[in-house]
Formats: structure tokens, sequence, C-alpha cells
């Protein structure tokens, strides 16, 4: 298998084969952040420029650590993130960012598509770090990485992704980055937080929906929790957090319904006793310490493959 | 001896057919306020280079079309053009606000040949009710978007497994059935004129077609692109819905929205049966340019409106070679269709001549449009119109560097 991307934009159209050699690059950086000096040289002279135009802390400190740890050069563009208040346009920073000169552009953004917009106009290799309701790669091959580090091959396992599937990034990654590599994924939420048509028979390959997250629960490898935003209530989506809390919030009892020791993992930020509690967060399944750290490792996988040179791909 | 008669025995001659000059009952010409993305003359020449040798303009520009003195001067703007015959619709209510009634009366005595709020339905059902009354002592037809906003309002595309995949918020079909059915309740109330633009679902259809068995004096148009284009173009498909595979594009490209959206594979095809069992009646482009500036830019954050005048003719002539309709059907929904519609008598020596073989590719620089915003640019395209008679004069002719 050999590296032919130049961009990772989502991984809707990715073959096994390549999550596998991203999952396995990553295990290297793994090797390489337990280290002593968490650092190689791999990127020296390279630039990599985090373009976020959505409020983030994790994810671009994870970013601009991975970068660091490969000894690139890093800069960081903010920008507010509607084109319309901030009286820039998304075109004419794209034209900012070109002249730049960044190798690597890891961009997150509100619009969904907006990483397509931006590496159709660059000659940069573009990252996306989050775009809208649509994708946040990294954040899918962090959360396969870690689901592979504990359960061993992923082939026949059930994942359970429970929350507002509609509006996630994450889960349709997640979907994307575990599905080929043998899993199935069974979702669960509200019926106002999930796609209409996934509800009506037509669920992505490999997913299916299943409301009540007890039976979701039953006999599951892992559960993934997403995180629930309170504007949905006041958008009519919810009746109420609290109902919603008692209802998909993962409890000390509902996680006991899925196989022994079957891991919870959540993307962070949580907000302890709504989706999770926070027994549940800080227990013995949980993995979302190991999610974070991992989550370095994935990015520093994805800006080696795409900003290294080929011979130190060797 | 007509200009007709003449060119179709000499076209005939070299394969090539004629028709009756096309009538278009849905174009936005942007003038005035948006002279940016298109204007009177302008775009009744991309009209005429599309086929089209009469075109409604839609009143939906700054300052909107609610007054009799600006209907006369779109008449006396569309006149000097030397182009298409530009037939002005006014609004239904004052500045579109959609609170109170345009005098829809001294507007039809203007020259206004129908009413309509286009892009902005008429949500409130007893103003509507009222409009429709009013415009039968008009003698003119409201052309309502039908389409429930509180369903609609934050898509910015067909809500379906395209969208969910895309992560894009959606516009159910039934933001525009539930519209619909509300209309044609209140046309079968008031007795008024009813037409539906754009309709764009299989059930929108189907609620027009029960409608039509029942009596009701409704009539309905389709657009080309609801004829052929999918919510999957939206994804990057570049296939017709009659094609199982074609070159893809990049993804979000914001030349694919347009409101009503691109819908699925089954609504084209029940618009198609639509148009062949008449319940569609017309044929309508709903020509909406925009410039680069409003489409340049995220996909949620772009305007709606395909510019569609000048690849209406070979889209339609490549589903009739699909074996989706036939050209004698679609020239009439292009005719006689909205002629009806409008009350009108066909312009005798409005003339169009079709080469249906030419096979072309649309560019920016092709396109005589202002508006490029077209999800169709690159495409392969097969049919071109060559010439175009208004008045039995010659008003366009594809000039021999880009003729095949």
């Amino acid at each position: 298998m050999t590296w032919h991307r130049r961009h990772v934009l989502s991984t809707d159209d990715w073959s096994r084969a390549e999550i596998d050699l991203v999952l396995d690059t990553t295990s290297a950086m793994v090797e390489v952040l337990g280290r002593p000096i968490r650092r190689t040289p791999v990127l020296r002279g390279r630039t990599v420029i985090l373009f976020f135009a959505e409020a983030s802390t994790r994810t671009r400190v994870s970013f601009e650590l991975a970068a660091k740890a490969l000894s690139a050069d890093v800069t960081n563009i903010t920008a507010s993130g509607s084109s319309v208040e901030k009286g820039e346009t998304l075109l004419d920073t794209v034209r900012t960012l070109t002249a730049l000169g960044g190798d690597v552009i890891v961009m997150r953004h509100p619009a969904s598509g907006a990483p397509y917009f931006v590496a159709d106009r660059t000659d940069a290799a573009v990252i996306n770090a989050g775009d809208g309701w649509h994708a946040h790669p990294t954040q899918g091959l962090l959360d396969a990485y870690t689901l592979r580090a504990a359960l061993g091959d992923l082939s026949g396992r059930r994942i359970v992704i429970v929350g507002d599937i509609t509006h996630s990034r994450v889960a349709r990654s997640d979907i994307d980055a575990l599905v080929p590599l043998g899993a199935t994924v069974t979702l669960s939420g509200p019926p106002t937080l999930v796609p209409s048509a996934w509800r009506c028979g037509m669920t992505p390959r490999g997913t299916t929906y299943e409301p009540d997250l007890d039976r979701a629960l039953d006999g599951a490898d892992a559960v993934i929790a997403l995180r629930l935003q309170t504007e949905r209530q006041h958008a009519g989506l919810l009746p109420s957090i609290r109902e919603y809390a008692h209802t998909w919030g993962l409890t000390e009892e509902r996680v006991a319904r899925m196989r022994p020791d079957a891991p919870v993992l959540h993307p962070g930020p949580m907000n302890e006793g709504v989706e999770i509690a926070a027994s549940v967060a800080h227990g013995a399944r949980s993995l979302i310490e190991r999610q974070v750290t991992n989550g370095v490792a994935v990015r520093m996988a994805l800006l080696y493959l795409l900003a290294g040179t080929p011979e130190q791909r060797e | 001896m007509t200009v007709a008669s003449d060119l179709k025995r000499d076209a005939a001659k070299r394969g090539l057919i004629t028709a009756p000059g096309f009538i278009d009952l849905h174009a936005h010409l942007r003038e005035p306020g948006f002279e940016e993305s298109e204007t009177i003359a302008t775009g009744a020449r991309a009209a005429l280079a599309g086929g089209f040798t009469t075109i409604c303009a839609m009143p939906n520009t700054e300052p909107a079309i609610d007054s009799p003195g600006l209907v006369a001067e779109l008449i006396a703007r569309g006149e000097s053009a030397q182009a298409a015959r530009v037939l002005p619709i006014a609004t239904i209510t004052r500045g579109r606000k959609g609170t109170e009634l345009a005098d829809l009366v001294e507007l039809a005595a203007a020259g206004a040949v129908a009413f309509s709020d286009d892009g902005s339905p008429v949500a409130d059902a007893q103003l509507f009710r009222n409009a429709l009354e009013y415009a039968r002592a008009a003698g003119r037809p409201i052309l309502e978007h039908s389409q429930d906003l509180t369903l609609s309002a934050a898509g910015v595309m067909h809500e379906g497994v395209v969208s969910a995949r895309l992560g894009l918020p959606g516009m159910p079909a039934a933001a525009e059935e539930s519209a619909i059915a509300r209309d044609l309740a209140l046309a079968k109330l008031t007795g008024g004129r009813l037409h539906l633009s754009h309709v764009s679902t299989a059930g929108g259809v189907e609620l027009v077609r029960r409608a039509k068995g029942d009596g009701l004096a409704v009539t309905a148009e389709v657009t080309p692109h609801h004829l052929a284009l999918t919510d999957e173009w939206v994804a990057g498909s570049r296939a017709f819905a009659w094609e199982d595979d074609a070159p893809r594009a990049v993804p979000y490209d914001t030349a694919t929205k347009v409101n009503p959206p691109l819908r699925t594979a089954a609504d084209v095809r029940a618009c198609w049966a639509g148009l062949m069992d008449g319940t569609i009646d017309a044929i309508a482009t709903d020509h909406a340019p925009h410039a680069s500036t409003r489409k340049d830019v995220e996909y949620q954050e772009a305007a709606f409106g395909i510019s569609a005048f000048e690849t209406a003719v070979p889209v339609l002539l490549m589903g009739v070679s699909a074996g989706w309709g036939t050209w004698e059907r679609v020239v009439a929904a292009l005719t006689t269709g909205p002629a009806r519609v409008l009350g009108i008598d066909m312009p005798e020596g409005d003339v169009v001549v079709i080469d249906p073989r030419a096979a072309w590719t649309a560019t920016a620089a092709s396109l005589r449009s202002l508006g490029k915003n077209t999800p169709l640019l690159g495409r392969p395209l097969v049919g071109r119109v060559i010439a175009a008679y208004v008045d039995g004069r010659l008003r366009h002719e594809l000039s021999v560097a880009l003729a095949p």
C-alpha cells in the first residue's frame, strides 16, 4: 500500500488498506511520543498553517503538538465563522493562505464542504479538522485507532454511536472509518436528531438505527457518546435536556449491558450528567483520555504522509 | 409565405429542426437592482440564444415590480433591448413583503401578465386567498412558489440520503407538497387562476394530477434542471437522471444550489411523467443568474439559482433521446402550454432553429448570460439553438466560429 492522496477531506471513499496504513503509521507515531524527547525531524523546513474559523482548543492544540513533534513550523490563523459578518470571504482567505506558501493547511470551518472549496483553489495539502456537520476525519481515524488498540481486529465488532447524529461530523467520520475495518455501527438517539433518510431504511452501509439505547447497547463491543449541543432544545428538537439525559445518557447501568469491559469513548468536550454520567466518563471502561493522546499520533501520521518526502516515507 | 414555413423547408434539408419561438414563464433578469448578475438586455439576449423568444420577468428586483410605473419602465427597457420579448410579472404583495396586496387590477392594466412573489411564498393563507379572489378581477394568473418555509427555510438542498451524507440541512419534499395542497384548496375555494411554479416533487405532481382530475383549472410548470439533474449533483455527480455513470466534479459546487432543490431520480421521473400526461403544462427555466460573488462562497452561504436559458434545449433533447419523454410534448410545453397559462396568442413570426445533433460544451465564456452559475459547465451536451427569429426578424444566430 502506497500513499497517494493529496488531501484528507473525508474518509468516505477510503479503502481498508488506506485506513490500515494510517493506523499502522499512527502506531509508529505513538512510539515516537513515548520517547524521552518527543520529536522527530521528518517535517523540518515544512510549514503547517492551522486555519480555524470556528472555536476549538482541543483539536487545534492536538494538530499543533503533532506538527511540532515532526519539527514542522506552525502558524495559526483564526477567523470568525461567517464570511458575511467578518467581511472577508473564504475566497480571500484562500488566496492569503496560498500566498503565505504553507505546505499543509489544517482547517476547521462551520460550513460543511468548506475544505473542498479550499482544496480546489490551493496547491497546499488540506486536512479537514472538522467542517460543519459533514466530517472530522482525524477524529474518525483516532477513534478507529483507539478501538483497534483496545479490541484488536474490528471485524464483526458492533460499535454503538449515541446522540445527535444529524449535526455530528464525528458520527459521520466514525462510520466512514469503522465500517471499512469490518465493524458494524448501531446508531441511537432521538428521531429528531438522526437524519430522516437514515431512519427510513436508507442507513449508510454497515449501520443500523435503534432508537432504544438499552437495546442498542445489549451485547455491544463499544459505545461512542456524542456531545449534545444544548441549543438543540431551543430549536425545538428536544423537549428537555433532562429527558434526553434520562433516555439517551450513558449511565453505569446502561454501559453494563455491553460486553464485559466494552470501552466507552467520547470526542469531548463532555457535558457530564447529560450525554454521559461522570462515573462512566472517568470509570474503568473510559478510553476518553486515551483518545486525546492518540489524536496527536493520528495527526502526526497524516501530516507525515501528506508532507513528508517520499524518501522519508520509505 | 411566412418565415416559419420557409425556414422549416430549408432546415429540414440540413438536418435541423424548427419550432415556434419558446415562451418562458419564469425568468429572473435582475434589473433593476442587481445588474452585476444580469440586465434586461443581457438576459433577453441569453434567452434568444436558448431559443426563448418571449420571457416573463419575475418581479423580485430592487425595487420589486409592484407599481404600474415600474411595469411600464420594464416594458420600455425590454423593447429597447431588441432581443427576446420581455413580459413583466408584477408582485402579489406590496414590496413582496407578504403583508398586503399590491394593486393587482392597475398592475394588469399597465401590462403585467401575471402576479408572483417568487422566492417568497405567500405564507398567510388568508392573504393568499384574497390574492386569488382579486386576481380574477385583474384577469391574470397567480404564479405561486409553493413552499412551506417553516419546513424549508433552514435547508440548502433536498432532504434525503445525499443531504444526510454531506451534512447539509435539507428541504423535505413535504415542504413543497403541503404548500401545494394548501394552494390547491384555496384555488378551489376561490376559483382564482392558480399556476404552480417549478413543481419538483413526485408528490407535488400527483397532487396537481388529482386536482386536474377533479376539474380544477390549475396549471403547473417544471424546470429543465428538475427534469434532468438530481441531488447527487451536490455530491459531485454529473450524471443526468437517466444515466448510470458520468464524470464527477468537486462536491459542494454552489452551482447546484437552487430552490426548489435538485431532487431524486424518482422525482425527475415523476416530473417527466407529469409532463407527458399533461399534468404539467409548461417547461419554464427559472433562469436565475448570479454574479460570482454570490456563488464563490461556502455552500450554505451561496445564493440559490441556476443560469438556465442557454442549456435548456440540450438538456431536454437529451432527456428525449434517453426515452423519458417526446419532443412533441416538450415543444408544446415550451410554446402552446405557457401561452395558455398566460392567455396569450402564440406570436406568429417567432421561430427557433435547432441542430439536434450539435455536440458542444458550455463554458463561462460561451454563455451570453452574465450568470455563469450552472453545474452544466464542462458537461458534454448534445443539441443547440442556432437561430431565433422574433416577429419574423433574425435576432439571434450562432456565430460561425462557435457553430459545430
